[in-house]
């Protein structure tokens, strides 16, 4: 392809591209935050994770579930890495549902690291019933379920504003700047100070909606550390070898008045 | 096939041979003569073998760990992200080769556009050829379908109902296809056994593509016939290997970035997303290699119109070598249609754009005009164009554009010369 060609191919391309801000005038981008686990070499921060399971578990989880979460994930590496008797501890808190015993009843246990994360409710409809009529969805993967990802999560969390003049709103919908139609039936539940963080960390509504959402993150995608590092390497050893290759391709074409 | 009889050396490889000839075919794949000039268009051959087998080889491993049934298969897929070893690399390989395999089979085909590959005498491996993409559209299609997410559920519900246009028996073959009377449990365990068939029929059908292809031989970019073997090619191993193997290792250091670092990146986040019926996705979009002609469905107001139009895209390309009057095979030797080859890949993007945004307003005209030019390509410009134009002169033989440094008029004869 010639240079003036190649041009107005790009150029084309170029325009073709530029038409895409058009198409969603009024929605508000997300906050863009510099997550420690972007880029990369990205990695999670370890306290950070801590205080965001300790929000997760004291506000969120009196509604969502994450049921494809185990509490041993808790100690895993790349995670928050709770020591062992933590991760025990933390499980044991929960009593779990198991059975049937020999006489085929279910009855109740204090949970073990190999348990799931316990739901709130017992099943989709019961949430629902339970919060007038809106899911409140599972958080095992919703960081990879939203366009935007955990700067859409922690924009939502500290987007609660009133509502502009002119919006009304029904009983228990809440006005919110970045939620996809601005309205949204959970209530804004960070407040200044709500959790008392076990490494005295203060508990601005900023800071908790950052750890929560960095501890979202992580349980979206727990191999994300691992897939850095064996990325890095994956690719540093893929450049390596294809310089050999490139190398004996060239030795072996030289024996033949050709170019390759 | 022209080389020499070849007899192994061995005793115990002779009795085989014999009764078997893998060596003889061994013999022949590796001493295959291949033009020389052949450039790095050409290696995106051996590059999807890489992929089909990539595919078969993660997917087998998937099929171990997934689930296929409504209630389950999406918490089947977590587990393999999560409890699985290395699961969630096996499912990034094979949910992100999906569109690296796609990325090289555009390539593939552009390429054969540009060069002329589809023309006589290589007809029959055109057709395998698009035989193996549609196969492949319907192998992705319902691979997108099984880990069970809202865009798996509705991009279903939107693809399997297109047949429901279909006059009079639409809607009984819809509901035979889904196997109820929605997407429902038996389309997801049906799509499942058909994702699973469907990469062997490619593998099959590979066989006879390569097949076909060692018949007539490798055409080049000089698009001329050439005496095989002769001073103008290379036996395959090592000089073809190598090369291919330099090229597949820069699309892997490609792939690996996609994996490794942007994994979700060609997907829908909607797709995290458990299928729900009863709530329907703003836009429902399908994967980026469908857009184009999802673009050309969405371009006619009317259902059936657009089914229509959309699958004929497709098989126009099967009557394409006989559409191309153009005795000339290289668009490097054709300057006028040189320049609606690359319209024809603007448009494909064009229309691939278009594809995923809503039809309306502007997107919508693009849409039209798009889908125009497409049909206007195959079915006005190339048999017009290849009649009219005047071609550059073609040198004898690819070995004197190399030597000469370009194709003088003096050693060049002109071929479909109409002016």
């Amino acid at each position: 392809m010639t240079k003036p060609r190649l041009r107005l191919f790009v150029l084309s391309f170029l325009l073709i591209i530029s038409l895409k801000p058009l198409q969603s005038a009024e929605m508000v981008d997300p906050i863009k935050v510099d997550w420690s686990f972007k880029g990369l070499t990205g990695t999670f921060d370890r306290a950070s994770l801590q205080r965001g399971f300790q929000v997760y578990k004291e506000v969120c989880a009196s509604c969502h579930s994450m049921q494809y979460l185990s509490y041993r994930n808790l100690g895993e590496p790349g995670g928050p890495e709770f020591s062992e008797q933590e991760v025990k501890a933390i499980a044991a808190s929960f009593e779990i549902e198991d059975g049937p015993d020999a006489q085929g009843e279910m009855f109740t246990r204090p949970g073990r690291p190999s348990d799931k994360f316990k739901s709130p409710y017992p099943n989709v409809q019961a949430a629902t019933a339970a919060n007038g009529g809106a899911y409140p969805p599972d958080m095992s993967v919703l960081v990879k379920a939203r366009k935007g990802g955990a700067n859409y999560i922690y924009s939502v969390l500290v987007g609660y504003e009133d509502p502009p003049p002119g919006v009304t709103l029904d009983d228990g919908v809440y006005y919110n700047k970045y939620m996809v139609g601005n309205k949204i039936k959970m209530p804004n539940n960070l407040m200044d100070g709500l959790v008392e963080y076990a490494d005295g960390t203060e508990s601005t509504v900023d800071q908790m909606a950052k750890d929560v959402t960095t501890f979202l993150a992580w349980a979206a995608e727990p191999e994300l550390e691992e897939r850095h590092k064996t990325g890095v390497k994956v690719i540093i050893y893929l450049i390596l070898l294809t310089i050999l290759v490139y190398l004996s391709m060239k030795k072996i074409w030289s024996r033949i008045d050709s170019e390759v | 096939m022209s080389e020499q009889e070849y007899t192994p050396t061995s005793k115990a490889g002779k009795w085989f041979n014999d009764r078997l000839p893998l060596l003889t075919l061994g013999k022949h794949l590796t001493d295959y003569p291949t033009p020389k000039n052949l450039n790095y268009w050409w290696t995106f051959g051996g590059i999807l073998t890489f992929c089909l087998i990539t595919q078969i080889v993660t997917g087998i491993v998937l099929a171990m760990h997934y689930v296929a049934h409504a209630d389950l298969a999406f918490a089947s897929v977590e587990h393999i992200m999560r409890d699985v070893n290395y699961g969630w690399l096996i499912r990034y390989i094979h949910s992100n080769g999906a569109s690296m395999f796609f990325l090289a089979v555009y390539i593939h085909i552009f390429r054969s556009l540009f060069y002329g590959s589809y023309k006589s005498p290589r007809e029959v491996i055109w057709i395998i050829g698009l035989m193996i993409y549609l196969l492949m559209m319907a192998a992705a299609f319902m691979g997108y379908v099984l880990p069970w997410g809202q865009m798996s559920f509705w991009g279903a519900t939107v693809i399997t109902n297109l047949f429901s246009a279909i006059p009079l028996v639409g809607d009984s073959i819809t509901t035979w296809l889904w196997g109820a009377y929605s997407v429902d449990n038996p389309t997801l365990n049906r799509f499942f056994s058909l994702h699973y068939l469907i990469p062997f029929l490619i593998l099959g059908l590979v066989v006879l593509h390569i097949w076909a292809l060692h018949v007539p031989g490798n055409n080049n970019p000089v698009g001329i016939d050439i005496k095989k073997p002769s001073k103008d090619t290379v036996p395959f191993h090592p000089y073809i290997t190598i090369k291919d193997a330099f090229a597949l290792l820069v699309f892997m250091i490609i792939f690996a970035g996609f994996v490794f670092f942007t994994p979700n990146v060609l997907g829908h986040s909607d797709n995290y997303i458990p299928a729900n019926p009863l709530v329907t996705p703003a836009h429902i979009v399908p994967e980026w290699y469908l857009l184009p002609f999802y673009a050309i469905l969405r371009s006619v107001p009317d259902k059936l119109g657009g089914v229509i139009l959309m699958f004929s895209a497709i098989f126009i390309l099967f009557v394409l070598p006989w559409l191309d009057t153009s005795k000339v095979r290289s668009a490097v030797f054709r300057p006028i249609y040189r320049q609606f080859f690359w319209i024809l890949v603007i448009d494909v993007l064009m229309l691939g754009y278009v594809g995923a945004m809503p039809a309306e307003g502007i997107y919508l005209v693009l849409a039209r005009v798009g889908t125009i030019y497409y049909f206007l390509h195959f079915i006005v410009v190339m048999p017009i164009v290849g009649y009219l134009e005047k071609t550059d002169p073609i040198p004898m033989s690819i070995s004197e554009p190399v030597l000469s440094g370009g194709a003088e008029p003096s050693i060049a004869r002109k071929v479909n010369d109409k002016a």
